[in-house]
């Protein structure tokens, strides 16, 4: 009974607190600007089915992606020993559904089993890439120490739950042969079966209940760790890459999101469109973006959603030649600067109040937030300026993540709103405005057909 | 394109030549050997000429929407008013601006990039080729990232090398995982930021580790950096930067 109040105790707890940590990640995620993600949603679903479940992205690196099918599917599959736990713990049964499953029972669990297995090794594996084989994406700038621990905890998080599962399988294993009245014979299970009287099969029956309950506890609790874990990790893919494959972006590639604003202004201004009334207010208008709060929520979630595996910036052409922007960087950055601005905003402090609002009660929300940095301290013009928009990110991928759209909305903000950007990109423009090529070439522009004819 | 439509004629595509297409040394040959393929199809064509403006691309990667918006609106004025339906094109910059962002503007067009347009012709029997110079000479193909990568067309122009019957082959990163020949996004029109190698340098590298004797690609910019790759690896003598459609 105590054990049901503790256990009781315990999940409520640790339910409420993740509740309120994924509450968190929603409110920065949206901390961005709208954008209606949700046309053809067959399309949708087909990415969610093919990209996300179904790994398609990962596969085009075999050795990481064989071992990550491992680690993924143990994961789906041990949800249903954790659902047992769950009803076992809160009404004091053991292994509830044994009974009830008969013969498919021994089946499941073995399932569960070899694939546990197979995941533990997958998880040596990647503890070894990481930490002994220099992979150069895992060694990147960006790759600090809060990353790399990241990445290393998770690893061994899991490593603590296979022994809990095998702890607590083995022992039962052997109960259920000295005292049956309590450990209902389950059948065979295809690795504790021999594992478990193997490791614990000299023990006494206190020794035995001891690893046994430790095994469930170590499990449960690593679990219920995990999940709160999650939203300060980059492990939070494994929610939020279903999602995020959900809602990516469906018009081609090639395609950068129109901006109707210029596009209505430009036509009346060339006489296409009767002159609308501009009610110019006093404010400039701001284009582009230059913080989390003028992205889009879509490049906030793409943020939250990427694992830092550093797939994309590994065939970064910029990346490759030894330029400082690297697309996952992007990415960290845009999460950071959301986590740090949902906290002033949680702060309630009014020196983050925008100048004009200080003086009035507001509360602190997006919209009256001023904290005088932006992502512009966070990621340098370098960087930006460095992008060949060849999309090599974008398809490298995983989980459908678009390291270039942020890039090319913050260099919109720089060349619109700031009038900055490259010198050398000023001729260009000019051009362009002035004589409609690139170049400022006084020839006319058919003048290579004709001397064609003439040749 | 004024002059076709005042001698009553209604030709069946509009070649979009661009701005290397019509100032670039090295496009201008692609233009005019591409004109040729067309005359000997028979194909019925025009061109903008003067009324052609540059589509806007490298503005807009830059960021420049004004710009963009300026050109591509004064475009599409053009293309609507001769009732254009079906462009053309031997920059893939172009023809992905065409195709993919003239339609939020208000510009429908059926838009295909002269790889596909020479495939097509083949097929329907109306050009042929030998191959000629190329015969037995080992080729390795470059994809440009807007044909590529973003649009998604690799087999095409490989089959098109095919028929040359020359030996096709391919670099270390290919297709999807094409390396970049570092002029996109505007890149073209600046000086590269501060790093240790430049981005041509590494792709024409690596079209040079293959092999071959030429470089084939799709791209006035790509042909641009690679050749100028290929120069400052001092193997112009012995390694060609070609475009598909040129020495047919
Ligand atoms: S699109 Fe830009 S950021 Fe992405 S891989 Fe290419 S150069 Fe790098
Ligand atoms: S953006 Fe995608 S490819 Fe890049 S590090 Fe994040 S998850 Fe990996």
């Amino acid at each position: 009974m105590l054990q049901q109040i503790v256990f009781s105790i315990i999940v409520f707890y640790a339910l409420w607190n993740a509740g309120k940590l994924y509450m968190r990640v929603r409110r920065n995620i949206l901390l961005g600007k709208d954008e209606d993600l949700t046309d053809n949603p067959g399309k949708r679903w087909q990415n969610v089915m093919l990209v996300a479940f179904g790994q398609k992205k990962m596969f085009k690196r075999w050795i990481p992606a064989v071992l990550h099918l491992f680690i993924y599917v143990a994961f789906l599959m041990t949800q249903v020993e954790l659902l047992e736990i769950f009803i076992d713990g809160f009404f004091g049964v053991h292994r509830f559904f044994a009974p009830y499953l008969g013969i498919l029972y021994p089946i499941i669990i073995s399932f569960i089993e070899i694939l546990s297995v197979l995941a533990f090794i997958a998880t040596i594996a990647f503890l070894a890439r990481r930490n002994v084989l220099k992979i150069p994406r895992f060694h990147k700038s960006e790759m600090t120490w809060w990353p790399k621990l990241d990445a290393n905890l998770i690893l061994l998080g899991e490593l603590t739950l296979l022994i809990g599962i095998f702890c607590m399988n083995g022992a039962d294993v052997v109960l259920q042969k000295v005292d049956p009245e309590h450990y209902h014979p389950t059948g065979f299970f295809a690795i504790s079966g021999w594992l478990g009287p193997l490791l614990f099969g000299w023990m006494n029956e206190g020794g035995l209940v001891i690893i046994e309950r430790f095994g469930w506890w170590l499990h449960i609790l690593t679990v219920l760790a995990f999940l709160n874990y999650l939203p300060i990790s980059k492990h939070l893919h494994i929610m939020l890459a279903f999602p995020n494959t959900w809602y990516a972006r469906l018009n081609s590639r090639g395609e950068m999101p129109n901006m109707p604003e210029v596009m209505n202004e430009v036509k009346s201004m060339m006489g296409l469109t009767p002159a609308a009334d501009m009610a110019m207010d006093d404010e400039l208008p701001e284009f582009g973006a230059n913080d989390v709060t003028s992205l889009s929520w879509k490049n906030i979630m793409d943020a939250y959603t990427c694992t830092e595996c550093g797939r994309c910036t590994s065939v970064c052409p910029a990346n490759l030649t030894g330029k400082k922007l690297s697309p996952r960087k992007i990415l960290m950055d845009i999460r950071d600067r959301a986590e740090e601005v949902g906290n002033k905003i949680d702060s309630e402090e009014t020196r983050y109040l925008k100048a004009d609002a200080k003086d009035k009660a507001y509360a602190l929300t997006k919209d009256n937030f001023d904290d005088g940095k932006s992502l512009f301290d966070y990621i340098t013009r370098e960087e930006l300026h460095a992008c060949t928009t060849c999309n090599a990110c974008v398809e490298a991928c995983p989980v459908l993540i678009n390291p270039l759209d942020p890039i090319l909305r913050l260099r919109r903000y720089e060349i619109l709103t700031e009038s900055a950007g490259p010198q050398d990109w000023v001729p260009m423009f000019t051009s362009v405005e002035n004589s409609g090529s690139v170049w400022q070439i006084p020839d006319d522009r058919d003048k290579w057909a004709k001397d064609a004819v003439g040749s | 394109m004024a002059d076709v439509v005042a001698a009553g004629k209604n030709p069946e595509i509009l070649f979009w030549v661009g701005c290397a297409g019509s100032y670039d040394a090295r496009a201008q040959k692609v233009s005019i050997a591409f004109c040729k393929i067309l005359n000997k199809a028979g194909i019925e064509y025009a061109i903008l000429g003067k009324e052609e403006s540059c589509t806007g691309d490298p503005a807009r990667r830059a960021g420049n929407e004004f710009v963009f918006q300026m050109t591509a609106l004064q475009n599409i004025e053009t293309l609507n008013m001769y009732k254009v339906k079906k462009i053309v094109c031997t920059c893939p910059h172009c023809f992905n601006t065409l195709k993919n962002e003239y339609p939020a503007l208000g510009g429908n067009y059926e838009v295909i990039h002269h790889t596909q347009f020479l495939q097509q012709l083949m097929e329907e029997g109306k050009i042929s080729v030998q191959g000629g110079a190329f015969s037995g000479k080992k080729v390795t193909y470059h994809d440009s990232c807007y044909i590529g990568r973003v649009n998604g067309i690799y087999e095409v122009p490989r089959q098109l090398l095919e028929k040359l019957d020359n030996q096709l082959v391919e670099m270390e990163r290919g297709k999807e995982r094409g390396l970049c020949c570092g002029a996109g996004g505007a890149q073209m029109f600046k000086e590269d930021e501060p790093g240790d190698k430049r981005i041509n340098i590494e792709r024409t590298e690596e079209a040079l580790d293959t092999g071959a004797e030429i470089i084939a690609a799709n791209c006035p910019f790509c042909i641009t950096m690679l050749q100028d790759g290929v120069k400052a690896k001092e193997k112009q003598d012995s390694v060609m930067v070609y475009d598909l459609s040129h020495r047919q």
